[in-house]
This record gives structure tokens, C-alpha cells and sequence, in this order.
């Protein structure tokens, strides 16, 4: 468990030094699941575009009633077309593995939610089992292969661009901010 | 050099945008940062090692990735000349009914101006990545590789986005990037096509990798329903491990990140929104690729990933920028790319613009000996060509030292007019832009041939050969009789061979080689007729020849009974701080006692860090030799000689000059010092030029008095 840990505050700090993201951790997914609820609440979700919420397909979802959560939070969205990611403020993913060296996620995303829940909103909200953090990318390829995956898509902070007069901007084509929700308990992640 | 060249370097530097902004970045040192806890020697070596093994096994490669690819669902054409690489293209766009793509960036596809060829047959290309938009909307090509409109500022930019948007813009740049996050969204929904290049090709898989940051690629590759990847046949690498150490080292030395903020391995198609799969057609491009890789110099090239940091180092580019380098691909790399991929002729004018200073090679993770390759083309182009009758004869008359001689005391007493306390401050209408920043150094009275016969010496069992240089013999002779007095103290009689010559760079440097190898031979014997157990050197560009070239060049030139000779003087040769150091450590040289404190602030000349690796001996020596060392900004960073460059790119040698004069005025100290005469007079006559109290000197004058 020490070196969970360890693993763990090593991706927290690489990944919070990329900018614009924060790292949760929780030890139950009912706890995570009171952070996102929250989070959605704090980012005025509504049923309006440009207000939606969707949320892709997720392990995390097993034993989650979603029609009752969608009930409960107007403009969460569990089915991602499109025109929904279109006009969604957040989209919530969940990653396969984390990278500690460099607070790198990584997801295999041939299926389409995956990606326009993730590319096109302000805010994506990536769901991280904590013993999925591994040290670094040579450990990750060992993990992901391209000859089983058509769609590894690596993901490290927010969208950004230096490209006017080098100085730093945030959310040119993808997401503002990215925020982390690691979880501990690892049954109902898988 | 072209007229049409000269005039666009004189634009280039009056327009310094891009300049300013590579300083405030301080690329050298967020560049280390990024790749702290990394071996970036043993990085380096892997990358090149894996590109090096692809391109020798180019043709098997691209077949294996089309199979690997198509067995995955993907269609892959391979295209010999960009034309191919059109028709494929736009035939697919009629068959499809394609009429708007975005792109994200393929500089591929900017190397054969598909966007051009796209426009003339009705299809509306929009380029997605915010650099390449902000120059497709102001109609220009990349000044960048990486960052292709940093020349551009941000009001030139709210320019470009308000006549776009009809609409006027503020010049915040947070405000601009989403004033074209908004124009280009609805551009990724309408799209017919998505157009990619690729960072990484991967034969084994048929893999795609695409780095970004923006995250239009994901964008691109997922939202229009068809795929094209245009691809150079460079990226191909054999196996997926193979892409780990280029991933690793392309956004550390691109942007100085860890990892850009997306990197995306697409292999075969995946679905679309509609639930259909997505047609995925990568295009391998060869334009000249495979010819390049067949070359025995020039496959080097292809070990490029192109990370743009040769670019960002380069102290010629960070004064032209990218422009004056007439294409697609800029700096030093792009001098070499545009070579083979477009024509050989602007080559010859481009090629020009390297001072050879070295700093791109140090930091290359594709380990390209760029500055080795643009010589190269020079030395194809002057044996295609010949060089100008003025530079040959020039050339033809240093490497006969009776001649230049009796030429240089004409000239001696030319000079007279101008002539005031050992500096030329005025020239003639026609070269006035030489002394513009900078006093010319006059000629000596005289030579350090006949200065040294009057040297009296003790008679000594160990003994060192003296190799002058152009410099030392005939404009600053006194270094030569420091350097003289310095060593007799250690017990060493020095000797000087009467029949020395030029060293021969001057010749390799204008890619004459066989002038370079004569002046080798000629020197070779009178250096080792005296049994000497040194052959002390006082300048570093004679060191490179002495110590590195002379050899290379021998063999180069089939001259391989000589190449024992070049190798013994290689091995005996030292430069005078470096021997004035080890003498210093052996206890053979006392510093006096009671020396006073001066301070000092030392440049590294070009060819004694970088090509002959001499940097700690000099600040060792004249520190135990009572300097007191402060160092200035950028103190390996060329000073703007180069030689004959100074005549050649006049105005780029000031401009280099003016920085390096700041940065040594910046330190205070009372004397700058190099050991290259050739910086001396660059240095020494900028300093004079500028009124400025700090004198420029070689280690032997310095240290001349400090030895008990």
C-alpha cells in the first residue's frame, strides 16, 4: 500500500503541474460520486445547451441507477451524440491507466462517446481507478497495445497553445480545465 | 549571395517580433528543465539509432506498414511525387462529394502546397491548429516549425481574426484564442474530410501517432466521417516500442513540456457518430525521401523529428527568422530538407546563412550533425559550381604564405589613411556596413615571423612548435611572443617552422575541400621536423584543423600516405590555455604571489567548445592567474565572425556582434577574453567602435606577466 501511495502523490503533483487540474482522491466510488453530483451543482448544469453534461459510457456506472441520477441532475446526459458533446460544459470519461512520472491518463477510445465526451467540452472530468497508476509510458505500453486498440488516446492536462507570441493559453480546441477523480476501491471500477 | 536574399535578411532584421519572443522564452533553459531526469545523450543515441535502422530499411518499412495498416481496415497509398499525393487526394474528394476538410497540421502538406492545389479544385481546406490558421488567414508560409506564426504579433493576429469574423477583435490574446476556438468548431462539425500528418509511423502496427496540444487532431480524426493522414516516409519507425524515446524527446525539445497534452495512436478506422466506420486512407509520401536515404551523408538527415529546436537555438535564425529561408522547413534542418525536397539552386543561397557555429548539433535528439551537412551542400554546390572567382583566388593565395605576405604589406601601407590607434574605424562608401558596428583590425608593422626571430629564448630538451595562424602572424603578432614568453617560463623552447601556412578552414568553411586537404599537407612537415613534444596552437579555429580535421580531410581526399602525419600532429596538438592549465597543474607554472584581482568575463569561441571541447581549461588557467571570473549571458553563443562570413552576411555578423557586446558590457568586467583571434577582432573592434572601456584579449596577453 506504501507504494500506492507514493505512485499516487507522484501523478497528483505531475499532473496538477500541467495546469488547469485538479486531482481527487477517494477512498469509495459513493464518495466520488458526491464530489461529481457536487461539481455538477457548482457548474450550474442544466438542460440547456451549452449546459449539458455527459457522461460516457463508464465501468464506474455498474450499480448506478442512471435514469435516477439523470433525474436528479437536469442536463446530465448518459447517451453521447454529437449535438449533446456539442453543447455539453462537462464530459466525464473514465480512464483505463494513469502515468505518476508525468500525471499522464490514458483510455483506449475507439469508441466515439469516449472522445467527443472528452474533446469537446470546457470541463472533462476523467474517473481513475488509483491502482491504475503506473510509473511512466514504457510501463504504460507494456499495458496497451495498438494491435488490440484502434484509438489509444493519451491525455495530459487541458487543451492549450503558445502559439501567439509563445504566450500560454488555455482551452484553444479542447477543454479549460480537467479534473481527476481517482478512487481507491477498486470493485466497481473495473 | 542573390540580391532578393540580401534584401530579405535586411527586412528580416528590422522586423524582430519573433526574436524578442525566443528570448522572453529562454528556450536553453526550460529546455534543460524539461529534461531533467532524463539521459538525453542516451535518448539521443536511441532515436537515432531507431531512425538511422529505418531509413536503411525505408522500402521494407513502408511495405510492412501498408500491410500491417490495410490488414487493419485502413487503405494506404504510397506516392512517389507530390503530384501523386494531389490526384490521390483530390480524386478521393470528387468520388466522396468532399467540399470542406479541416486539417490539423501535416507539414508534409505544406511541403507540396496542398491547400493551393485543394482551392483550384473547388475544396475549401481549413487548417484547425491555431498557428497554421492565424498564417493560412495572412496568406504566408511557416516561420516556424513548430510555432509557424510567431513572427506574427498579437495585433497583426486581432488584424487577421477581425477581418474574418467581420467582427473587431481585442488583441488579448485569451480573448483571440477563443475568438478561434469559436470559428473553427462549427468548421470540424461541417467537414466532409479530416486531414492529419503523423509524428510517428509504426510498421509492426500500422499505427498513427499524433502529438498535440490544442487537441484539434482528436478533432480532426474523429468528428468528419472520412480520414486522410498525409505522411513523409521519414516517420516511419519498425516497432511500436520503438516510438517510446521519440514521444519522450520531441515535446521536451519542441516546447520544453514533459508530454504534449494529447498523444493519439490510431490504427485501422474506428466508428463514427452515426455508428458507420470511418474510412481511414494514409498517403506515404517519398518526395525524394528514398534518394535521400541512399546518400551516405545525407540519410543522417532523415533522422529528424522535427522538434525545431536547431531552429530555436541558432543564432542567425533568431535574427532572419524563418522566412528568409524561402520555403516550408526553416533553421538549419530546413536548410538541409529544402535542399533535396525542393530545389538544389536556392541552396546554394541558403546554405550561406550557416555560420557554422555548432550549437544545433549539441542539442539534437535525432543526433544530425546539421552543421557537418550544410557544409556538405556547400561542398556539393562549390564542386558543381566552383566558388567565385574572388573567394578561389582569395582561397588560392592564403594557402601560399609568400604571396599573402607580400600581398598583406601592400595592404599595410594601403591602410594608412584610415589607420588610428591599431583600428580601421572608417572604410569607403562600399564597405562602410563592415565598420559599422565594428573597427577593423589593422595590419601588423610587423609579421610574428620576424617579431619572433628577436625572441630570445633559453635552450630547452623539451620543445613545442608553434602554429601561428593567418591571425597571430600578421594582425596581432604580440599574442604569438605572449605566448612565447609564457611557455619559457614553464622550461619550453618554442619553435617556429618558417614554412606554416593557412590552416585550411578557411577552404573547408567555403566547402573546397581539396584546398582544405593541400593546406593540410603542406603544413604536416614543417610542424613535426623539430622533435617536439607539443604543437601549441594559440587560435581555436586552427585547433579544430590541427586537432579534428586535418585527418578526415587527408582521407576524404585520398591522401592516405599523409594520414599518419595529420593524426601525429592531431595528437600533439594543444591550444595554448589548455597546456598553460595542465602546466598549471603539474606545478611546471607558478602564478606570481601578490598578483592583483582583475576581473574577466570569457567567450567560448565557437571552434574551441564545440569542436574541440576546450571550455573549463581557459577559465581554469586565468583564474590561478589572478582573473576573476564573471560570467556573461549566452557566453558560448557566437559572436557573429565566422570567418569570411563577416564579409559574406555583413549585416547578420553586426546584429550577432551587437548581442554579444550587451552581454559582456552586462558583466562589468574590465577585459573580455577568447582564444580565437578571429573573435578578438570581431570583439575588440565593437568594443573600440562602441567607445566602451572593457578591451578585448587573448589568455597569452593576460597571463603574460602572472608566471613566477
Amino acid at each position: 500500500m506504501k507504494g500506492e501511495a507514493t505512485m499516487f502523490d507522484k501523478f497528483k503533483a505531475a499532473a496538477e503541474a500541467a495546469g488547469n487540474t485538479e486531482v481527487q482522491r477517494f477512498g469509495a466510488k459513493a464518495e466520488a460520486l458526491i464530489f461529481i453530483e457536487g461539481l455538477l451543482k457548482k457548474e450550474e448544469i442544466k438542460d440547456t445547451p451549452g449546459f449539458y453534461a455527459v457522461w460516457a459510457d463508464s465501468p464506474f456506472l455498474k450499480g448506478i441507477d442512471t435514469k435516477e441520477l439523470a433525474a436528479k441532475v437536469p442536463g446530465l446526459k448518459f447517451e453521447v451524440t454529437r449535438e449533446l458533446a456539442k453543447n455539453a460544459k462537462i464530459g466525464i470519461t473514465q480512464m483505463e491507466w494513469g502515468l505518476a512520472n508525468m500525471g499522464t491518463l490514458a483510455q483506449d477510445s475507439t469508441a466515439v462517446e469516449q472522445r467527443l465526451a472528452s474533446a469537446l467540452s470546457w470541463i472533462h472530468v476523467a474517473l481513475l481507478s488509483t491502482d491504475k497508476i503506473v510509473a511512466d509510458l514504457p510501463a504504460l505500453m507494456t499495458k496497451m497495445h495498438p494491435g488490440t486498440s484502434n484509438y489509444i488516446a493519451l491525455i495530459t492536462g487541458p487543451s492549450k497553445t503558445a502559439d501567439i507570441e509563445r504566450v500560454l493559453a488555455i482551452g484553444v480546441h479542447g477543454p479549460e480545465q480537467l479534473v481527476i477523480v481517482c478512487v481507491d476501491e477498486s470493485g466497481g471500477m473495473n | 549571395m542573390k540580391k532578393e536574399l540580401a534584401q530579405s535578411i535586411h527586412e528580416a532584421l528590422e522586423r524582430q517580433n519573433l526574436a524578442g519572443i525566443l528570448d522572453r522564452w529562454n528556450y536553453p533553459a526550460t529546455r534543460a528543465k524539461a529534461y531533467e531526469g532524463t539521459d538525453f545523450e542516451a535518448i539521443r543515441n536511441r532515436i537515432a539509432e531507431i531512425k538511422g535502422s529505418a531509413a536503411d530499411h525505408l522500402e521494407e518499412l513502408a511495405e510492412k506498414f501498408k500491410k500491417s495498416a490495410e490488414a487493419r481496415g485502413a487503405k494506404v497509398f504510397r506516392a512517389n511525387s507530390p503530384e501523386a499525393v494531389k490526384d490521390y487526394i483530390t480524386n478521393l474528394c470528387k468520388e466522396k462529394g468532399v467540399k470542406k476538410i479541416v486539417k490539423s497540421k501535416s507539414m508534409a502538406s505544406e511541403e507540396i502546397h496542398l491547400n493551393k492545389h485543394l482551392a483550384e479544385h473547388g475544396i475549401q481546406a481549413d487548417e484547425t491548429d491555431l498557428g497554421e490558421w492565424i498564417i493560412q488567414l495572412a496568406h504566408q508560409t511557416p516561420s516556424h516549425m513548430v510555432m509557424p506564426a510567431l513572427h506574427l504579433t498579437k495585433e497583426e493576429v486581432a488584424d487577421l481574426f477581425s477581418k474574418e469574423t467581420h467582427q473587431q477583435q481585442s488583441t488579448d490574446i485569451q480573448q483571440l484564442v477563443k475568438v478561434a476556438r469559436k470559428e473553427l468548431r462549427g468548421k470540424y462539425f461541417d467537414a466532409d474530410m479530416g486531414m492529419s500528418g503523423a509524428n510517428i509511423a509504426i510498421a509492426e502496427t500500422g499505427t498513427l501517432v499524433i502529438c498535440t496540444n490544442e487537441g484539434n487532431a482528436r478533432l480532426v480524426t474523429t468528428l468528419p466521417k472520412i480520414h486522410v493522414a498525409l505522411v513523409g516516409l521519414e516517420k516511419l519507425v519498425a516497432n511500436y516500442a520503438d516510438a517510446e524515446p521519440i514521444i519522450t524527446a520531441l515535446p521536451k525539445s519542441a516546447t520544453s513540456q514533459l508530454i504534449t497534452s494529447y498523444v493519439s495512436f490510431i490504427t485501422g478506422p474506428s466508428p463514427n457518430t452515426d455508428g458507420s466506420l470511418k474510412e481511414l486512407h494514409i498517403v506515404l509520401m517519398d518526395n525524394k525521401r528514398t534518394a535521400m536515404a541512399k546518400d551516405p551523408q545525407f540519410k543522417e538527415a532523415l533522422q529528424c523529428i522535427r522538434c525545431a529546436s536547431c531552429l530555436n537555438v541558432c543564432p542567425v535564425y533568431r535574427l532572419v527568422t524563418g522566412h528568409v529561408f524561402g520555403h516550408i522547413y526553416t533553421g538549419g534542418i530546413g536548410t538541409i530538407l529544402t535542399a533535396w525536397f525542393n530545389e538544389m539552386e536556392t541552396t546554394e543561397d541558403i546554405q550561406g546563412l550557416c555560420i557554422g557555429c555548432g550549437k544545433c548539433k549539441e542539442i539534437c535528439p535525432g543526433k544530425i550533425d546539421i552543421p557537418a551537412l550544410i557544409l556538405e551542400l556547400r561542398r556539393r554546390v562549390a564542386s558543381k559550381e566552383g566558388l567565385p572567382f574572388i573567394y578561389k583566388t582569395a582561397l588560392s593565395v592564403i594557402n601560399n604564405r609568400k604571396i599573402f605576405h607580400a600581398m598583406l604589406r601592400a595592404a599595410f601601407i594601403a591602410q594608412k589613411p584610415f589607420v588610428k590607434e591599431g583600428f580601421i574605424r572608417h572604410l569607403p562608401m562600399f564597405l562602410s556596413n563592415l565598420s559599422e558596428y565594428r573597427s577593423l583590425p589593422t595590419i601588423a608593422p610587423v609579421p610574428f615571423r620576424d617579431v619572433f626571430k628577436k625572441i630570445k629564448q633559453p635552450q630547452s630538451k623539451t620543445k613545442a612548435s608553434f602554429f601561428a595562424g593567418c591571425a597571430i602572424e600578421f594582425v596581432n603578432p604580440g599574442i604569438g611572443a605572449a605566448i612565447v614568453k609564457v611557455l619559457n617560463k614553464a622550461g619550453i623552447e618554442v619553435v617556429f617552422p618558417e614554412n606554416q601556412s593557412c590552416c585550411g578552414i578557411p577552404h573547408w568553411g567555403s566547402g573546397s575541400f581539396d584546398m582544405a586537404a593541400a593546406a593540410a599537407a603542406h603544413n604536416i612537415k614543417p610542424l613535426l621536423a623539430d622533435d617536439v613534444e607539443y604543437v601549441v596552437v594559440g587560435c581555436a579555429t586552427c585547433a579544430t584543423a590541427l586537432k579534428k580535421e586535418w585527418p578526415h580531410l587527408l582521407k576524404d581526399q585520398n591522401m592516405d600516405s599523409l594520414v599518419p602525419g595529420g593524426k601525429k600532429v592531431a595528437a600533439k596538438t594543444v591550444m595554448f590555455s589548455e597546456l598553460v592549465n595542465k602546466l598549471i597543474e603539474e606545478k611546471k607554472l607558478t602564478p606570481k604571489d601578490g598578483l592583483k584581482l582583475q576581473t574577466l568575463t570569457y567567450h567560448d569561441s565557437c571552434h574551441a567548445k564545440r569542436h574541440v571541447g576546450i571550455d573549463k581549461e581557459p577559465r581554469a588557467a586565468l583564474a590561478a592567474a589572478g582573473y576573476e571570473l564573471k560570467e556573461m549571458f549566452e557566453c558560448d553563443t557566437c559572436c557573429g565572425m565566422g570567418g569570411s562570413y563577416t564579409v559574406k552576411q555583413p549585416e547578420i555578423s553586426m546584429q550577432m556582434l551587437k548581442r554579444k557586446l550587451k552581454n559582456i558590457e552586462d558583466t562589468g568586467a574590465e577585459y573580455v577574453s577568447a582564444e580565437c583571434p578571429g573573435c578578438l577582432i570581431q570583439l575588440g573592434g565593437g568594443l573600440d567602435k562602441s567607445g566602451s572601456k572593457i578591451k578585448a584579449k587573448h589568455p597569452a596577453e593576460l597571463m603574460e606577466d602572472k608566471f613566477k
